[in-house]
């Protein structure tokens, strides 16, 4: 790595351009410019953490599939916090509560707080607003979104976009967004130039995983047309405790595991309810998301980590 | 009479039947609904005006008793809670479970 800013002056002034330097990060060759590698303090942003994701953490659960939800999530915090380089943020993409109880909320605002980042942005999940308004929630978490439950935020040339898609269900239908949150999403990404990385993170799966169990969203095809344009999209979920992925064009698809429990694949057994595993199986299904920054091809590398 | 006092036998036998199957049956009419493998069963009922609806969750998943047109809305029931409504009112009442909402039922009350 050339920390020389003399000669990468030289380089820059000749046209060449500065170079690439290759950097291994988690298996993954991710190339980055030598001219921002060369800056001082280079190899601390590369292979930084931008932000993690974490889901499905169901403080009030206690059945057989996991008794002390409380532990796991200790555990994962544990994880987040043991990184050898801390991420900047972190996202909860929801049903941080399993009942939307207030003790539940209170709970799981104070066990979160244990998390060394400077920010936590916070979706609600279906069991977060099973009173309607969703009002403990938003009582928490609301202040980012004014509690509308969407906003965004940047960070890094990256633009966050947090979304809400378990308020405007239709009987026997799928979660969606909402016109008026679409109407928002739009102008929101109007203008943006095509080269800036966008992350839209949202409780349910914002594309069509298994929809007789409800794991879809019924306006996705809106919302890929609004981000159809940009050369680096990542779309990250929760809601099914299992990851599932999927790459269409330059869009990214991903679900997180739960820190609580799992569930089953798709359409196996009755429906999408705790999965009960052996004791020693649980840790190893459940876990956080990293996410990295790739200068180079603008584009966000995601590592899933378990517990064990 | 034997017409009499076999009516009286008959009756007699009824309202013991009554009282043993129905613990939960405050009144004539009154129904119960249970909750189990992502479906309420049954998914459509008919009571008459001014009957009592119970609904049971048997799954270890949470869900909601919550009517389209907000008549009724139960909190999120856990496994073994209850939920119950009485109907006043005639109609059809379309409900739904808001946690899972391709659960879809409804209660007809004449």
């Amino acid at each position: 790595m050339d920390h020389d800013p003399t000669r990468r002056g030289a380089l820059q002034c000749l046209g060449l351009g500065a170079g690439t330097l290759f950097a291994l990060n988690g298996g993954v060759l991710s190339g980055f410019d030598l001219a921002d590698a060369a800056e001082p303090g280079a190899a601390g942003k590369i292979g930084t953490p931008l932000f993690v994701q974490i889901s499905d953490s169901h403080i009030g659960f206690n059945k057989e599939a996991n008794p002390d939800v409380v532990s796991t999530l200790n555990r994962t915090i544990d994880l987040v916090n043991g990184l050898p380089r801390q991420p900047a943020f972190a996202l909860h993409t929801g049903d941080v509560t399993h009942l939307s109880k207030a003790a539940q909320f209170d709970q799981a605002s104070q066990l979160l707080s244990r998390m060394r980042v400077t920010e936590l942005h916070v979706v609600p999940g279906e069991h977060d607003v099973t009173d309607g308004q969703g009002t403990e929630f938003f009582a928490r978490f609301g202040a980012a979104s004014k509690g509308l439950g969407y906003y965004s935020f940047d960070h890094g040339g990256v633009h966050m976009v947090a979304l809400v898609n378990v308020m405007q269900f239709k009987p026997g239908g799928l979660a969606s967004l909402g016109d008026e949150q679409l109407a928002w999403l739009k102008d929101d990404l109007s203008g943006r130039p095509a080269s800036q990385p966008i992350v839209l993170f949202a409780h349910m799966p914002m594309w069509s995983i298994y929809e007789p169990w409800g794991w879809g969203s019924s306006d996705s095809d809106q919302v890929m047309a609004l981000i159809r344009r940009f050369g680096s999209v990542t779309v990250l979920n929760g809601h099914i405790h299992q990851i599932v992925s999927k790459v269409e064009g330059n869009v990214t698809f991903h679900t997180a595991r739960s820190t609580a429990y799992p569930q089953p694949a798709a359409g196996v057994g009755p429906g999408p309810g705790p999965l009960t595993v052996p004791g020693d199986q649980l840790p190893s299904m459940l876990g956080v998301t990293t996410v990295i920054r790739a200068p180079l091809h603008r584009s966000l590398r995601l590592t899933d980590t378990s517990l064990a | 009479m034997r017409l009499s006092a076999t009516h009286c036998a008959v009756a007699a036998f009824a309202a013991v039947s009554l009282v043993a199957v129905g613990v939960a049956f405050a009144a004539p009419g009154d129904a119960s609904v249970t909750i189990k493998n992502f479906d309420f069963h049954p998914m459509a009922i008919s009571v008459p005006v001014g009957a009592t609806v119970t609904w049971k969750n048997l799954d270890g998943e949470p869900h909601t008793v919550t009517s389209t047109d907000g008549a009724f809305r139960s909190d999120a029931l856990d496994e073994d809670d209850t939920f119950s409504f009485r109907f006043t009112k005639p109609g059809v009442y379309k409900y739904l479970c808001t946690i899972h909402p391709r659960m879809v039922a409804s209660v007809t009350v004449k």
